[in-house]
C-alpha cells in the first residue's frame, strides 16, 4: 500500500493532448517516486476556472465543483481531494467554503446534484499538490530521495496568482511565499530568492482575450528572470506555465526581445532530481527546451 | 433580457446599491468599501480600467447604474486575487467584479464585442457541451469570433504557436472530432439547467 493516498482532480488542461499534459505526466512520475497514490475522481468535470462567470451564475458555476466533490465522496471516501491545477483547486475550494458558510446555498447545491442522482456532505478537504509536498511529505523528506541534485541550476520560482491567493499555503505570505524556493533548495538547485516577479499576474485567461495587455506582463516576468541570472523559471500553475512559455516568440516580435527562457513545473524538477529520465519528467513537452535539466537527466 | 433590465430599473429606481446588494454575487459587501484605493493600486491591469474597483464601489453608491453596468471595467479582472488579500476590510472584490459582470451580461448591458466577455461566453458554451474544456475548439472559436476572414488571419498569426504545441503533444487535432468529455453529460447538463432555474427564479422574485 502506498504511503499517501489522495482523490485526484487533474483538470481539463492536464488531459492527453491538452496544454498541460506534461504537468500530469510529471506529476505521475513524481508521485511514483514519493509513494503517493492518486485515485482519479471518476468522471470529473470542468470547474469553469475563473472565466465562466460571463455566462454562468454563481450557483451553476459552483454546482460544477459540487459534482466533483460528490463524486469524490462517493468513489474515494475519506480521501482528501488533491488538485494540481491552480484554477481547479481554487474553484473547488472556493465552492466548498461557500457551501460551508451558507446553509441555504449548500441545500441548493444538493438540490442541483439530485438531478444527477448525487449528493454531497462537503466534509472533504480540498488541497493543492504543493500542500501535499510541503505539509504531508516535507522538505527534509523531499531532500532525502534526491539522487541527482540539481547542482548549479539557477531557478526563478514563479508561484503566480491562484496557487498563492486567496488561499495559498499555510504559513506563507501572499507577497513573498518561499515554499517553491525551499523545494528547489531541497532538490539541490539554486533558488533565486530575489526573484521579484514571483507573484506577478500573467494575465490568466485574459492572455487569450487581451493578448497585448497580458504579454506586457509576461514580458516583465521573463525579463526579471533574466535580470536575476536564472537558467529557467519553475512554476506550480499550468496556465502560468503555458502563458509564460508559449508566447515568447510573439513577445520577442512585439517587443524586440530575444527571450528563450525555459519554464518548467516543480514536478519536473523533482522527477529529474529523483533520477528519472527526461521522458518520464515530460521534458519533451517543453516548447523551449530545459537543456540543463535534460543534461542532468541523461547523466 | 432587457425585460429584466426594465423591471429592475422600475423596482429599484434610485437605489442602485440596494439592487447590487440583492442581485450581485457578494454585493452586500459593497457598502463596506472605505475608499482607500489599495485594490486599484494592486490590480495588474489597473491602468486599463476605465473605473478601477474603488471607483466602481463609489459609483454604485452614487447610483451610477448605467455607467457601472455598461462599463468594460469589470471585464479587465484577471482573477489574480491581489485585491482580495490586500483589502483592509477584506471585501471579496474579485467575486464582486465577477458578479457585476455576470449581472450586466444577464441584463444585456455588458458592452458588445468586449473580448473577455465574449471569451467568457465561448468558454462556458465550450465546457458545457461535453463537461470538459475542448482547448482546440476553444482556441478556434476565439480566432473566428469576428468572422471568417479575421479568423483565418488570427489562425495564421498563431500558426507557429499551434505547430509548437502539437509537436510537444500539448494540442491534439483529434480534439476537433469529439475529444475528451464526461460520461454522464446528460446528468451534468440537467444539473446546470436546474441551477440556472433556481437562480433565475430568485432574480425574478427580486423584480
Amino acid at each position: 500500500m502506498a504511503k499517501y493516498e489522495y482523490s485526484y482532480y487533474p483538470g481539463c488542461s492536464s488531459q492527453d493532448g491538452a496544454s498541460s499534459s506534461n504537468l500530469k505526466r510529471s506529476i505521475e512520475t513524481m508521485c511514483e517516486e514519493l509513494d503517493v497514490k492518486l485515485n482519479e475522481i471518476p468522471d470529473w468535470n470542468c470547474c469553469s476556472a475563473s472565466i465562466g462567470y460571463g455566462s454562468g451564475g454563481v450557483l451553476p458555476r459552483m454546482s460544477l465543483s459540487a459534482r466533483n466533490i460528490a463524486l469524490s465522496e462517493q468513489h474515494n471516501p475519506g480521501q482528501d481531494i488533491v488538485a494540481t491545477c491552480a484554477a481547479c483547486w481554487l474553484a473547488t475550494k472556493e465552492a466548498s467554503e461557500r457551501f460551508k458558510d451558507d446553509e441555504n446555498f449548500f441545500q441548493e447545491a444538493n438540490t442541483v446534484l439530485a438531478e444527477a442522482n448525487l449528493k454531497m456532505t462537503n466534509q472533504t478537504p480540498i488541497r493543492h499538490m504543493c500542500e501535499v509536498l510541503v505539509e504531508d511529505i516535507g522538505y527534509e523528506k523531499l531532500a532525502e530521495g534526491v539522487k541527482k541534485p540539481l547542482e548549479g541550476v539557477k531557478i526563478a520560482g514563479y508561484v503566480g496568482c491562484q496557487t498563492n491567493r486567496p488561499f495559498g499555503i499555510a504559513g506563507e505570505s501572499f507577497e513573498n511565499p518561499m515554499y517553491l524556493d525551499k523545494m528547489v533548495e531541497s532538490l539541490g538547485g539554486e533558488a533565486i530568492t530575489t526573484y521579484e516577479k514571483k507573484v506577478q499576474c500573467c494575465g490568466g485567461a485574459l492572455a487569450f482575450s487581451e493578448p497585448e495587455k497580458s504579454q506586457e506582463m509576461i514580458k516583465g516576468i521573463i525579463e526579471a528572470a533574466y535580470d536575476n541570472g536564472a537558467d529557467m523559471i519553475a512554476t506550480p500553475c499550468p496556465l502560468c506555465q503555458a502563458n509564460v512559455e508559449i508566447y515568447q516568440d510573439q513577445i520577442n516580435e512585439r517587443f524586440g526581445t530575444k527571450f528563450e527562457m525555459p519554464v518548467v513545473y516543480y514536478s519536473q524538477l523533482i522527477s529529474v532530481a529523483y533520477g528519472r529520465s527526461a521522458e518520464d519528467a515530460a521534458l519533451d513537452g517543453q516548447i523551449i527546451k530545459a537543456k540543463k535539466l535534460e543534461d542532468i537527466a541523461s547523466k | 433580457m432587457s425585460d429584466m433590465n426594465t423591471a429592475m430599473v422600475e423596482k429599484y429606481r434610485n437605489d442602485f446599491l440596494k439592487e447590487v446588494e440583492a442581485n450581485v454575487e457578494e454585493g452586500h459587501w459593497v457598502k463596506m468599501c472605505m475608499q482607500c484605493g489599495v485594490c486599484s493600486g494592486s490590480c495588474p491591469l489597473g491602468p486599463h480600467w476605465a473605473h478601477p474597483p474603488q471607483e466602481i464601489f463609489m459609483m454604485i453608491r452614487a447610483g451610477k447604474r448605467d455607467e457601472v453596468l455598461s462599463s468594460d471595467s469589470m471585464w479587465m479582472c484577471t482573477s489574480c486575487y491581489n485585491c482580495i488579500v490586500r483589502c483592509p476590510r477584506e471585501l471579496p472584490i474579485t467575486h464582486i467584479m465577477h458578479g457585476l459582470a455576470t449581472y450586466a451580461k444577464r441584463l444585456g448591458l455588458a458592452p458588445k464585442n468586449q473580448p473577455t466577455s465574449q471569451f467568457s461566453e465561448i468558454f462556458w458554451n465550450n465546457m458545457m457541451k461535453r463537461g470538459r474544456v475542448n482547448e482546440l475548439k476553444l482556441g478556434l472559436s476565439l480566432y473566428f469570433k469576428d468572422g471568417f476572414s479575421q479568423g483565418i488571419k488570427n489562425a495564421l498569426a498563431n500558426q507557429k504557436l499551434g505547430m509548437n504545441m502539437m509537436k510537444a503533444k500539448r494540442m491534439s487535432p483529434a480534439e476537433f472530432f469529439g475529444g475528451h468529455g464526461v460520461k454522464d453529460i446528460s446528468g451534468l447538463q440537467k444539473m446546470i439547467k436546474k441551477a440556472e432555474e433556481i437562480e433565475l427564479a430568485k432574480l425574478n422574485a427580486n423584480k
